[in-house]
């Protein structure tokens, strides 16, 4: 404690962040809000995937191409893949000790979702706006 | 004094000490399946760009999909889809405070267990005669 002379911050100031996850509850919420978000969402991604499963291309096009189905598969894979990213970076943070193998596996982990994100999200839209 | 490396410390005993029990068993499952779905999640992306990308595409993947082997992955995709999302709302009633007393516990083990079967089941049912 004798430090704590040596500067205006407190002693609480000095350890926040330097835990594993260098942060508070945003963490912990965000995963919250997007698991919320991801069970009607999931039932909904469910029954669009049933309707799909015997389409053949025509019928699959208007199936995605109809924007409630749109709206609701943009809305699922943008929740699912913030979700993903939280769950798997928590996964990482867990298993992975070394730290400049765990900082390229969390950059891979945002790689990875932001690519699963986007590339759904063109390809939803392309097919919505008309192939 | 000048340490380097982290300090040799005793570690916690892990999962093989343990009797196995349902929670313990859900909780495992709720990270093997989100890893699971978190590659899964190609699946999604594959169907959804071969769709955008033109007949050719989408008939290639639909046939991979539709085959046994694509079956089976479909299948086993939706259960773990449904163990996690049954895990999550497990974890909400915890998030609440409710539901850690012993008998409650082992019950939302069992639920999150036979939910997922269910729906997975139901939604096979609905694709095999819909």
């Amino acid at each position: 404690m004798s430090k704590s002379t040596e500067s205006l911050s407190t002693p609480m100031a000095r350890v926040r962040g330097l835990g594993a996850a260098k942060s508070g509850t945003g963490h912990f919420w965000l995963t919250r809000l997007t698991a919320v978000a991801n069970v009607p969402l999931t039932i909904a991604f469910v029954v669009i995937v049933l309707m799909l499963a015997k389409a053949d291309y025509a019928a699959a096009m208007k199936i995605v191409g109809h924007p409630v189905a749109g709206i609701l598969l943009l809305l699922f894979v943008g929740s699912a893949t913030v979700h993903m990213r939280l769950g798997m970076q928590v996964i990482i943070e867990d298993y992975v000790h070394s730290e400049g193998t765990k900082i390229v596996l969390l950059m891979l982990n945002t790689f990875f979702a932001v690519f699963v994100g986007l590339a759904s999200a063109y390809a939803i839209l392309k097919v919505g706006f008309g192939g | 004094m000048a340490r380097t490396g982290p300090a040799e410390r005793p570690l916690s005993p892990h999962l093989q000490i343990y009797k196995p029990s349902i929670t313990m068993v859900m909780s495992i499952l709720h990270r093997i399946t989100g890893a699971a779905l978190f590659v899964g999640t190609l699946l999604l992306v594959i169907f959804l760009v071969a769709l955008a990308s033109g007949k050719t595409s989408f008939g290639t993947v639909q046939a991979i999909y539709g085959s046994f082997l694509g079956k089976l992955v479909l299948f086993g995709y939706t259960w773990a889809l449904f163990q996690h999302m049954c895990g999550g709302i497990r974890h909400f009633i915890w998030d609440t405070g409710a539901g850690l007393e012993r008998e409650t516990r082992l019950k939302l083990g069992w639920a999150t267990l036979i939910g997922s079967l269910v729906l997975t089941a139901l939604a096979w049912i609905v694709y095999f005669l819909g």
